[in-house]
């Protein structure tokens, strides 16, 4: 490789770097102590501390949020994926009749506008009892991960060559067995990405869970990081904590399962 | 109609049902029903709850903080979506030549994308603070109030999804460049072509099709924006940055007038479905003539 390269290749990461520094730098105040947040000069020179973190876990209703959103978006993407994954195989592979209506009906679920159904979803969770429960932010949210997983695993089944399948059948497996011991493995990975987005997707989402959340019992991170409470002035340490904490799964994603995270991503809008 | 087909036809619909099931009643139903809703005056803690024909839609005809909320949502998407794809796409062909550190720059790249928006909502709060904020020190100690001043606004929250959904762009388009074969570029080169040349005739061409799909997706996620005007600036000062979303949101549940809130959100709905429509029929329109 040559010098010029490996400088190019250093400036587009510095580039990168530079474009997420506001994530480094609320990473940096998460550690520095309130009396060095009143100016950035201060902020710089202020020796590091846990405090925020400490008040975080013990004062706040983070951890409560935390394990709140970690069973919500587990949930849901369980719910998504086990509600998704045959409806997938079926409109990829089996003759149903109007699919191509129903396909159109899946991607315009996928743009449904949020704020649109939260009034309609309101009544019926408080009809059904259901405000301040997981049941009522996993069912909401499955309202956008099941379209997803729908469309992304329609497509993954597609790319399974026909004959594989029917190989199987041959050797006397039935449609069935053929499905879950020979489709489904090979579209584990699709199950994988689709599963990485939805729970990212359910980890963010804000506009339900504000809905229709009231206590400790069901907040979920994004609205306990909303609702972040502050007596006199804005504890903006404490804050810069909890948005670490909240971005510990997404962060995980992005580094360790980077490969399956792309392929959802691009899986859509690659594909012919 | 062989018996084989019709226990396809038949294990088709069984496997089908629960998901189509649960989209009828969380997805579906609902759409349908925001527009009986839309049609009624609903006020729960009142007790109000009467039909009232589409008298919402004419009190929005004339509504002045209704026709702001439209200028407010077309302005963010078309800026926030036009300044995404220049950078991204500018990201994308600096990633293209990048030999080491790939998956460490994708890592950076998407991390803006993958945090909550709130995280991102919480953050920019904190660079745009008035005093202590590090935007204003690295502006040489100003004491500009980004999100209180009406006309600064708006353009803050910008930069703030920008930040977040650039990479989501750059990311597509990092994809199809990656598939594009060497040798082209290998034969552009033997032609004499430069690096400009390059770019435009080669790789744009090629990344029109990817593109027109990211700006489909993008431009619908920006109509529909809610979480970070809601931290950020919850559609204020004085409505500078209250979107359809906000509007929508506010009637819903701080006034509580469900009926109302319904209305905006159809408004949203039948916005989202005529962009996509356009968009769907563009690139339609552009398959069939020849590249």
């Amino acid at each position: 490789m040559s010098a010029r390269s490996a400088v190019r290749d250093a400036l587009t990461l510095a580039a990168l770097a530079l474009w997420a520094a506001p994530f480094f730098w609320q990473a940096l105040t998460s550690i520095k102590p309130d009396v060095a947040l009143s100016a950035v000069e201060r902020l710089l020179a202020a020796p590091p501390t846990l405090d925020h973190y400490r008040a975080v876990v013990q004062k706040s209703i983070m951890p409560a949020a935390l394990a709140n959103s970690l069973g919500v978006a587990a949930l849901t993407t369980l719910l998504a994926i086990v509600l998704g994954t045959p409806g997938a195989y079926a409109l990829a592979r089996l003759p149903v009749r109007g699919k191509q209506l129903l396909l159109l009906g899946v991607v315009a679920c996928t743009a449904f506008p949020q704020v649109t159904i939260v009034g309609p979803l309101f009544v019926l969770m408080r009809a059904l009892d259901l405000r301040d429960t997981w049941l009522a932010l996993v069912l909401a949210d499955t309202s956008f991960a099941l379209p997803l997983v729908l469309w992304l695993l329609a497509g993954f089944v597609r790319e399974v060559p026909v004959a594989v399948e029917e190989a199987a059948q041959i050797d006397g497996a039935g449609r069935l067995t053929a499905l879950t011991r020979v489709v489904l493995p090979l579209v584990a990975p699709g199950i994988a990405s689709a599963g990485l987005l939805v729970f990212l997707m359910s980890w963010n989402e804000l506009l339900f869970a504000y809905t229709f959340t009231a206590t400790e019992a069901s907040r979920t991170v994004p609205v306990a990081l909303a609702l972040f409470p502050g007596v006199y002035e804005v504890p903006w340490g404490d804050i810069a904590a909890a948005s670490m904490l909240a971005s510990l799964p997404p962060i995980l994603i992005v580094a360790g399962l980077q490969r399956w995270l792309v392929r959802g991503l691009t899986a859509g809008a690659l594909r012919e | 109609m062989t018996g084989r087909e019709r226990d396809d036809a038949r294990a088709g619909r069984l496997m089908l049902a629960p998901a189509l099931i649960a989209l009828a009643v969380l997805a579906a139903w609902p759409g349908l029903w925001v527009l009986w809703l839309s049609l009624q005056r609903r006020i729960p803690v009142f007790g109000i709850e009467r039909f009232v024909g589409p008298s919402h839609y004419a009190f929005l005809a004339v509504d002045p903080r209704f026709w702001n909320a439209v200028q407010v949502t077309l302005i963010f998407t078309f800026i926030s979506v036009a300044l995404e794809f220049l950078l991204g796409i500018g990201v994308a062909l600096a990633l293209q030549g990048q030999q080491r550190g790939r998956r460490t720059a994708v890592a950076l790249l998407l991390l803006p994308w993958a945090l909550p928006s709130v995280v991102t909502g919480r953050m920019f709060e904190w660079l745009y603070h008035p005093s202590a904020g590090l935007l204003n020190f690295l502006l040489g100690g100003q004491a500009i109030n980004w999100l209180g001043e009406p006309m600064l606004a708006l353009p803050a929250l910008i930069v703030a999804d920008v930040w977040r959904t650039m990479p989501f762009v750059a990311l597509l388009c990092y994809a199809r460049v990656l598939t594009i074969a060497p040798d082209i570029y290998e034969a552009a080169r033997v032609d004499g072509a430069g690096a400009v040349a390059t770019v435009r005739d080669i790789t744009l061409p090629l990344l029109r099709r990817v593109l027109m799909i990211a700006l489909l997706f993008r431009t619908l996620d920006a109509l529909r924006a809610f979480d970070l005007m809601f931290v950020l600036t919850g559609g204020g000062p004085a409505n500078a940055t209250e979107t359809l979303t906000v509007y929508a949101y506010r009637s819903l549940f701080q006034t509580l007038q469900l009926g109302f809130g319904a209305a905006i959100g159809v408004v949203v709905f039948a916005l989202v479905m005529l962009v996509a429509w356009g968009y769907l029929r563009a690139m339609a329109h552009q398959e069939e003539a020849p590249a």
